[in-house]
């Protein structure tokens, strides 16, 4: 197990595509710098006080978590889709799985080696962004460790999801669901937030359920309430209340830990059900 | 193409490498193996024959765990089908022979090193020995991504025969390379069994069988059709001679030595007893007849195999094939 995972990790820094999407990160991070630095200038040159800029920052920040959020849901999606699916169709599969490895090594050694690989990107490109967005405006969000674990645990979500659906469906189909179901998740939340504003019961079970169904939207918000100042969490339930909950870049407490241990549970029997699914498979 | 490779670390030496028992594969209506019984000895090579789609890869998957039979037992090196622990002292090159582009071919051996648990202390040794029995070592360096065909089929030849496996499954371990490969190959083949590994080759390519295997079985459609040694399974020797001023009489006697079949200028003794071939010429010689030609062999394999295939799979009922050991 461990070995496939090494060899996942290797596999991924030999991808030209992985560099390629770093030197992107690194572009972003220099370009949202860059704005951030220039607004925060313009907004003192204005006459802002410290407080107002921190605010303003605290809320790209999290617009541009928003972005790596999606970047590292789509990179889980396309890297773990073929991961598994790729070395069946290829056969490389078949001289790995007539050592004695089990079927499950395969599945948990690519898994473990994809987490490593989305949980280092996670956490590289977050921390620089809060670090490079900390060095040009003096603003560190509350909980950066946190928000980046968040982040972490949401491209888990999905690259599990796609490492089952992979075998199942075409590469490129499976990482395109996990994209959209990625998409309705994060619809959900809206959703539930307004319902819960207009009382529509319907509305907001289904939302509720969704979420529970793929806990992607919820450890979002965790990213939200770690990069939120607590000052903006109280200004905006003390301001709009309730109609707060349906902005999906703001949430007003994190979430509770029953959903936290759900999404735990979550992932390991998605991931139980990709062993069991290649365990059944004809090679 | 050659190395010191160290001899198969036996474990329960006792009873056949493969045992199978009736095991059968269907895909939902189609029936890719059917009844297979068979027994291949330890130490010797095994030909598995068969025209495309006869099951043979299919037969294989089955012996190494990667698919379930439908019907019947077999045992591997002692051990149910589907034992995990056996696979370590197991080779195969998959008919799909298809390698990590992106590794180095030095350390697809590493990877295979790991996953069939060579002792580590071992594993330099190992994997030096199987390039260099492969006549890889010069490109061991490079990436897979950049090998031709023949050379991803050399490598995987390396894989399979990677610590001295006491069994090795090879399925069309040729069918990437040139004439020179192949012959490369069929004596990595006898230097394996030289050593003490059985190996069982599943091909299509009847030269490469004849001159390599112990004994062969033939399937189509699913069915064995015969096993055995091959002289048991090429029937006896045939002489067939050209020959002219040969009197009737001389032939009439020439039929001590077997029977006798004229056509023109040819003349074909069958069965001969391949001492008694020097007797014949010599007989004919002697009453003043001409010896133009002189074959003395049994059939091909490629005759006995057209002529299995042509008439088909046993009918129900019908008498079965001869026993594999």
């Amino acid at each position: 197990m461990i070995t496939i995972a090494i060899l996942t990790v290797r596999e991924a820094a030999r991808r030209r595509i992985l560099w390629l999407l770093v030197g992107l990160t690194i572009g972003s991070v220099a370009l949202t710098g860059w704005g951030v630095e220039r607004l925060a200038t313009l907004a003192r040159e204005g006459g802002s006080d410290e407080l107002e800029i921190r605010i303003g920052v605290s809320q790209i920040l999290i617009l541009v978590a928003f972005m790596f959020s999606f970047v590292v849901a789509m990179t889980a999606a396309f890297l773990a889709a073929p991961a598994i699916a790729g070395d069946l169709e290829s056969g490389v599969a078949l001289a790995m799985l007539a050592r004695p490895i089990r079927r499950a090594d395969l599945v948990i050694g690519r898994w473990l080696g994809l987490c490593v690989v989305l949980a280092g990107y996670a956490a590289a490109s977050g921390l620089l962004e809060i670090a490079v967005v900390a060095f040009l405006t003096g603003h560190s969000p509350p909980q950066p460790l946190v928000a980046v674990a968040f982040l972490a645990g949401q491209g888990i979500v999905i690259l599990t999801l796609a490492l089952l659906l992979g075998p199942r469906l075409p590469s490129v189909g499976a990482g395109a669901v996990c994209v959209v179901l990625f998409g309705l998740a994060w619809m959900a939340g809206v959703f539930a937030g307004i319902a819960r504003l207009f009382e529509v019961e319907v509305l907001a079970t289904v939302a509720r359920a969704t979420r529970w169904l793929l806990p992607t939207d919820g450890l979002w918000r965790g990213v939200v309430y770690a990069l939120e100042p607590p000052l903006v969490i109280a200004g905006a339930g003390a301001a709009i209340g309730p109609m707060a909950e349906a902005n999906p870049f703001y949430a007003s407490a994190p979430p509770p830990l029953p959903f936290v241990a759900w999404s735990v549970i979550w992932v390991v029997v998605v991931l139980g059900l990709a062993v069991w699914s290649l365990s059944r498979r004809e090679l | 193409m050659t190395a010191s490779v160290s001899r198969p670390a036996s474990g329960a030496s006792n009873g056949p490498a493969i045992a199978t028992n009736d095991l059968a594969k269907r895909f939902g209506r189609t029936v890719a193996l059917d009844g297979l019984t068979m027994t291949v000895e330890r130490g010797e090579v095994f030909g598995f024959l068969g025209p495309n789609g006869a099951g043979k890869t299919t037969a294989v998957k089955l012996l190494l765990g990667l698919a379930r039979p439908t019907g019947g037992t077999a045992r591997v090196l002692g051990a149910p089908i589907g034992d995990r622990a056996i696979r370590s002292r197991i080779g195969y090159l998959p008919e799909l022979f298809r390698y990590q582009p992106w590794l180095r071919g030095r350390e697809v051996l590493q990877l295979h090193a790991a996953l069939a648990r060579l002792p580590r202390s071992r594993r330099r040794a190992e994997i030096a020995a199987a390039l260099g029995l492969v006549g890889l070592t010069d490109r061991a360096e490079s990436l897979v991504g950049t090998y031709s065909k023949g050379m991803q089929q050399r490598l995987g030849l390396a894989v399979a025969l990677l610590g001295s496996p006491e069994l090795v499954f090879l399925d069309e371990p040729t069918s990437a390379l040139d004439p020179v490969g192949r012959l490369d190959v069929r004596a990595i083949i006898r230097a394996a069994r030289d050593r003490g590994t059985t190996v069982f080759l599943n091909s299509h390519l009847l030269t490469e069988v004849e001159r390599v295997c112990d004994r062969v079985a033939i399937v189509d459609r699913g069915k064995l059709l015969a096993a055995g040694r091959l002289d048991e399974l090429l029937g006896s020797p045939v002489l067939r001679m050209r020959v002219t001023d040969v009197a009737p009489a001389v032939i009439a006697a020439l039929a001590a030595f077997g029977r006798v079949e004229t056509e023109g200028d040819r003349l074909t003794i069958d069965p001969i007893e391949p001492s008694r071939v020097p007797d014949v010429v010599a007989a004919i010689v002697a009453t003043g007849g001409r010896v133009h030609d002189v074959d003395a062999g049994r059939g091909s394999l490629e005759d006995r195999f057209v002529a299995l295939i042509t008439a088909g799979p046993p009918t129900e009922g019908g008498p079965p094939p001869g026993p594999a050991a």
